[in-house]
């Protein structure tokens, strides 16, 4: 089979799993005006909500990734807007860390995302799920996926 | 007296009074005309300076009004009269006809769905249509439908009745009709707001030509909840413009319609629009036609530089543009070019008319009815020195009814209100309000046993994903004891269902799968404490905006990511454990720093209010700035002001001042400060519950320019105030403003120095009218109300020349040169006096920046928690601002500002405790390696360290460790983040749950097991 068969096989039907990061304030309010707006998109998102994205852990994302998902996507507040003052200056240094590790490990840097997303913006959020579903489809399963999960 | 406060108008400047009243311990009702509370901030896309996204910052608040125990919300509610007087008033008010059951009324959005009549949408400003039957913004409070009665084809016709049909919990009502209540309250603030001026009134705007539009109407454009999503697009054909214009000051500054103010926010709006334009569009084309740019507030100047700069967005300088349409009907502006004197003619695609602030029809009619003063302008009347107080005793003002102004001066002014309100009926406070009584919380059974309740949300949720099957899926999941579906788990009789199903199944967790969180967790978390239930062990899956909204077209899927979405909410929810507010006792004593007019303001409303205080001042007498001014914008004389307040302050039993003193020590959070005051070379310590900055800012000295500081024909319009105190004898004098502002070295706009200079001005020439008085200015920046002096000042013979900032004017001899750019010559103004307009500039304020750890910006001002929304208060709590040690504002700011500082401390000095967030972080000291990281992290100052011995076998050190004061914690889960050693536990957001979450994503989790507070988890 040629390559392009092989990734026509692999992503035949095939749904990726995408593991979304919201802070409540503003990406996960986001979230919810690309539902009051009915922005549709595909159906590969789960949303994780912590209060700040301050609170993701590195940790966090890469048990996202041994977990089995195919792509994580680190999300708050615009840079000025943190409900907590100053959280997502902090989500931009570690994502920075995160950039260089996740590419060490051979993870492809569009699984990896870093997006700020206001509360007032649901149809950045429903494109950028769409975008990176469709960014996914092509790359296929991520190589950090445990044996036996889908 | 009563304790109770009536707040007309739910606009920001509302919503904020009544914040403050209620918090304070009074019942609070708050009236709004229209359906929704939110005012015009709601419609407005992003806010200046910083554009801030205006609905994130807004909506919280509109929630946090909604579920405020002590207010009620009148909505669709207008105030028909008040009468009585302070202490006890009656509110007449009408309760509109909605014909929808409020309290039934879920706000599912079903009716609006199928309503076939439409009509043009108001919030969208009349660019897109809504239905007959509508909730005007997705974020309404209160969010219930309201049927328009002028276009529901029911009510109109008596055909259709489509509504009706549709709506599950049966609360559309046709039968209803208006309600009249009586209101009786010890005080009322009035919120009323303005009125968008109507630019067709204009007929040289042409403002029928469909691209001819309002800013309001561009701000909709702009917005990504507007009728284009965001989209700047004409009317006329859908195309996108290529060449924007915006016509500032229609229906401000114009003595032909009677619109003599300036209405202080339009240039800074048109400049944000323009970034925000520029923004979604680099290749747009946009020129601001303008009088004078008015950038006068903190960073705005800033602001319109950076317009320049970066996006490229022209000014230009003439009087408000004619518009042409010609035979085409393409637009072009027809204009005088003031800097050159030319007429020109210049084609746009698109105009937008800075359309100005007018008083409201409204408050004008209640005013009047209610015997409340009008000022000239149809404003509210007040004083400077009683910003906030109308001509009857007991009612107050804020906001735009008091006179046009920006958001932040607006919620300050709010605030002050509040603050006024609440010390008028101190002694009532807390007897109109009451405490909700929860039952005692169950002892938890060991297993989980997890409720699963499944919202159709009528057909919201339902015709999307197949939710019997997710209910079914819910029961085979690990833990799960009880699933069953909902048609609306929010409506009142499900809580009753929710409350039973945790009786009878002995629940001791809940889920409820149905929409956001943001709006619905806390009504769901009521339920479970009704139940006996602690509110951390519930849990909302969200599979309305996250799920059936949003693939609407892929039922099967949306029915699997659904379950998957339960799924995780199930697993995380097994690990939930009981979470506490702690209460805190707190100091109900409060100090101020400064004594000025803004920290006297602030100590005499404090000790008002009933709470002692402690006024600090460095100098030997109280007083301040206010010292060196001989004469009020009112023509009034400040030493009899002053001598007023200083007399009211050392009169007040509640103050104590202590000068010549310093703060030196501070120690402790928000309700327990411990702090030290170092008196002559004495240092005695003093702890307080909440503080307020109030330490003023300094005169800039110009030394170096103009000739200052070498000829002594040349002084400051500082030193200029004072000279005037005994009246001058010079005929010839120059005033030059903008000196050491507005430039590299610092960026800001002084703010007062224009209106100061008119001032003086005009005092000059009504002591002696032979007398030439120039002032050559940039832009002349007499905002709002102010623009009156700038207009009498002309009137008076005083003689205005503009210059620009490359070409500055020159000092020379007993002359200045200035080049007139509209006559394109140097023009030599003999002169006696020279006055250089120098902005103030800040204080030693790093001091008090260490002391408290609160920030300073890049002009060394203090910096505030949030430059639109929290103007007086600071991101730590406890600590809050005001006067111009936060950026140079005029008296009567200065004195709402420190009213308002004092109402924000009040609502802390009144609580008998401090309640902690529940969901806060904690430190397991086994595992703490003390080093520091957390301190760093924190923005709130929550973590600390501390020494401790630890004894390891034989050996015994010290080492540090951390712990978190769970009164400063604000639960964001930062320091969980960054901890190194992993030993900080984000409590409700631990490392365990999300990773529960994570692990449940579309696989099941075998079995949890909860022994002795340790969870196993097996997957
Ligand atoms: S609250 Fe959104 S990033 Fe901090």
């Amino acid at each position: 089979m040629s390559a392009e068969a092989v990734a026509a096989t692999k992503t035949d039907g095939w749904e990726p799993k995408i593991v979304a990061f919201c802070c409540n304030w503003c990406s996960y309010g986001g979230a919810d005006s690309a539902g009051m707006g009915r922005f549709q998109q595909p159906a590969s998102a789960r949303i994780i909500r912590v209060m700040c994205s301050g609170r993701i852990d590195p940790l966090h994302v890469f048990n996202a990734f041994l977990e089995g998902a195919d792509a994580v996507l680190v999300t708050g507040c615009h840079i000025g807007d943190c409900h907590y003052v100053n959280g997502n200056d902090k989500t931009k240094i570690k994502y920075k860390y995160l950039e260089n590790v996740a590419h060490e490990l051979g993870i492809e840097k569009e699984r990896l995302q870093l997006n700020w997303i206001s509360a007032s913006e649901g149809e950045k959020f429903a494109n950028f799920i769409r975008d990176v579903t469709e960014q996914i489809k092509k790359l296929g399963p991520s190589p950090l996926k445990p044996e036996g999960v889908a | 007296m009563k304790g109770s406060v009536a707040v007309v108008g739910g606009g920001i400047a509302g919503i904020q009074a009544a914040l403050d009243i209620a918090d304070s311990g009074f019942k609070t009702y708050l009236i709004e005309s229209r359906p929704s509370i939110g005012g015009v901030m709601s419609q407005l896309d992003k806010t200046f300076p910083t554009n801030d996204c205006a609905m994130c910052i807004l909506s919280p608040k509109l929630v946090e009004t909604a579920r405020h125990p002590n207010i009620e919300l009148l909505s669709y509610s207008d105030v028909k009269s008040i009468s009585g007087k302070a202490g006890d008033f009656k509110v007449k008010v009408i309760k509109k006809v909605r014909y929808v059951d409020e309290t039934k009324c879920t706000g599912c959005g079903s009716c609006t769905e199928k309503c076939p009549s439409k009509v043009p949408d108001e919030y969208n400003a009349g660019m897109s249509k809504r239905k007959s039957i509508y909730i005007p913004f997705a974020q309404a409070i209160p969010r219930v439908a309201t049927i328009d009665a002028a276009h529901c084809l029911y009510l109109t016709k008596g055909k259709c009745g489509v509504c009706k049909k549709v709506c599950g919990p049966k609360a559309v009502d046709y039968e209803q009709k208006d309600k009249e209540i009586e209101l009786n309250v010890g005080s009322v603030v009035l919120a009323t707001g303005f009125k968008p001026f109507d630019p067709s009134e204009l007929k040289q705007f042409r403002f029928e030509h469909p691209d001819v539009i309002t800013a309001l109407q561009f701000e909709r454009l702009l917005s990504a909840s507007g009728p284009t999503q965001g989209h700047v697009t004409k009317q006329s054909d859908g195309k996108v413009p290529k060449k924007l214009a915006f016509i500032q000051c229609v229906g401000s500054r114009n003595l032909r319609i009677n619109r003599k103010h300036c209405s202080s926010v339009c240039c800074m709006y048109a400049t944000k629009e323009s970034i925000i334009a520029k923004e979604h569009d680099p290749e747009l084309d946009i020129t601001i036609f303008n009088i004078d740019i008015r950038a006068f507030g903190k960073n705005f100047e800033e602001f319109y530089n950076r317009a320049q700069r970066e996006y490229g967005i022209k000014y230009n300088n003439s009087r408000p543009p004619e518009v042409i349409v010609d035979a085409n009907n393409a637009l072009s502006l027809k204009y005088e070019d003031f800097n050159t004197g030319d007429l020109k003619t210049q084609n746009f695609d698109m105009v937008v008319l800075s359309i100005g602030l007018d008083p409201a029809d409204s408050t004008r009619t209640l005013a009047q009815s209610s015997g409340i003063a009008l000022d000239d302008f149809g404003n509210i009347a007040t004083s400077i020195e009683n910003p906030v107080e109308t001509s009857v005793a007991g009612i107050y003002v804020c906001g735009v009814a008091q006179g046009p102004k920006d958001i932040p001066d607006t919620v300050a002014q709010a605030s002050a209100a509040a603050s006024k309100a609440a010390a008028l009926l101190s002694g009532e406070r807390g007897t109109m309000i009451k405490e909700r009584k929860f039952p005692d919380e169950k002892v938890l059974s060991p297993e989980p046993r997890i409720g699963v309740f499944v919202c159709h949300c009528g057909i919201n949720i339902g015709s999307v994903v197949n939710v019997p099957n997710v209910v079914e899926y819910a029961k085979s999941l690990p833990g799960v004891a009880h699933a069953q579906e909902m048609l609306y788990a929010c409506s009142s009789d499900s809580q009753v269902t929710i409350k039973d199903a945790i009786a009878k199944n002995n629940l001791n967790r809940v889920v409820v799968a149905s929409c956001t969180p943001r709006t619905h967790e806390p009504l769901f978390q009521n339920t479970c404490r009704e139940a006996g239930l602690n509110p951390y062990l519930f849990e909302l899956a969200n599979i309305r905006e996250h799920c059936s909204w949003v693939h609407m077209k892929e039922k099967e899927k949306a029915t699997e990511k659904a379950k998957g979405i339960v799924q995780m909410a199930v697993a995380k929810s097994a690990l939930f454990q009981p979470l506490y507010k702690q209460k805190v006792p707190l100091i109900n004593k409060a100090i101020v720093l400064g004594g000025g007019v803004a920290g006297m303001t602030a100590a005499l409303d404090i000790a008002n209010n009933g709470y002692g205080v402690t006024l600090i001042e460095k100098e030997k007498e109280l007083g301040g700035k206010l010292r060196e001014m001989t004469e009020l914008y009112d023509g009034k004389n400040p030493s009899d002001v002053l001598k007023e307040l200083i007399s009211r302050v050392n009169q007040n039993k509640n103050i104590k001042v202590i000068n010549e003193a310093k703060l030196t020590k501070v120690e402790g959070f928000l309700g327990n400060f411990k702090g030290a005051v170092a008196v002559k070379g004495k240092e005695i310590p003093l702890d307080f519950g909440a503080a307020v900055i109030a330490t003023g800012a300094r005169n800039f000295e110009p030394v170096g320019l103009f000739s200052y500081g070498k000829d002594s024909h040349v002084v400051t319009q500082a030193q200029l105030e004072k000279m005037l105190g005994k009246g001058i004898s010079t005929n010839n004098i120059t005033m030059i403003q903008c000196v050491g502002a507005r430039n590299k070295d610092r960026e800001y706009c002084g703010r007062t120095c224009c209106i100061d200079a008119v001032k003086n001005a005009t005092r000059i020439k009504k002591a002696n009218s032979s007398a030439n008085v120039y002032v050559l200015y940039r832009d002349m920046r007499t905002y709002g109300v102010m623009e009156k002096l700038y207009e009498n000042a002309r009137d008076l013979g005083i003689i205005f020349i503009k210059y620009e900032a490359e070409n500055p004017p020159k000092v020379q001899g007993g002359s200045v040169v200035v080049h007139d750019s509209m006559l394109n010559e140097d023009i030599e103004l003999a002169s006696d006096l020279v006055v250089l307009s120098t902005p103030l500039v800040a204080g030693e304020n790093e001091e008090i920046n260490q002391l408290f750890k609160i920030p300073l910006d890049k002009n060394k001002f203090f910096l505030e928690a949030h430059p639109k929304l929290r103007p007086v208060d600071f991101a730590t709590d406890g600590v809050f601002l005001c006067g111009s040690a936060q950026a140079p504002k005029l008296i009567d700011e200065a004195i709402s500002q420190a009213s308002a500082a004092a109402s924000r401390a009040c609502t802390i000095l009144s609580r008998e405790f401090i309640e902690t967030e529940g969901a806060i972080s904690v430190v397991n000291e086994g595992r703490c390696i003390g080093c520091g990281t957390c301190v760093a992290v924190c923005p709130y100052n929550a973590p600390s360290l501390y020494d401790v011995t630890v004894k390891v076998e034989e050996v015994t050190y010290t080492t540090k460790k951390s712990k978190i004061n769970p009164a400063a914690c604000k639960g964001c889960g930062s320091c969980a983040a960054a901890c190194p050693a992993g030993a900080i536990t984000a409590q409700h957001f631990s490392s365990k749950e999300i990773g529960e979450a994570i692990d449940a994503f579309d696989k099941g989790v075998r079995s949890i097991s909860i022994g002795k507070g340790v969870v196993e988890v097996t997957v």
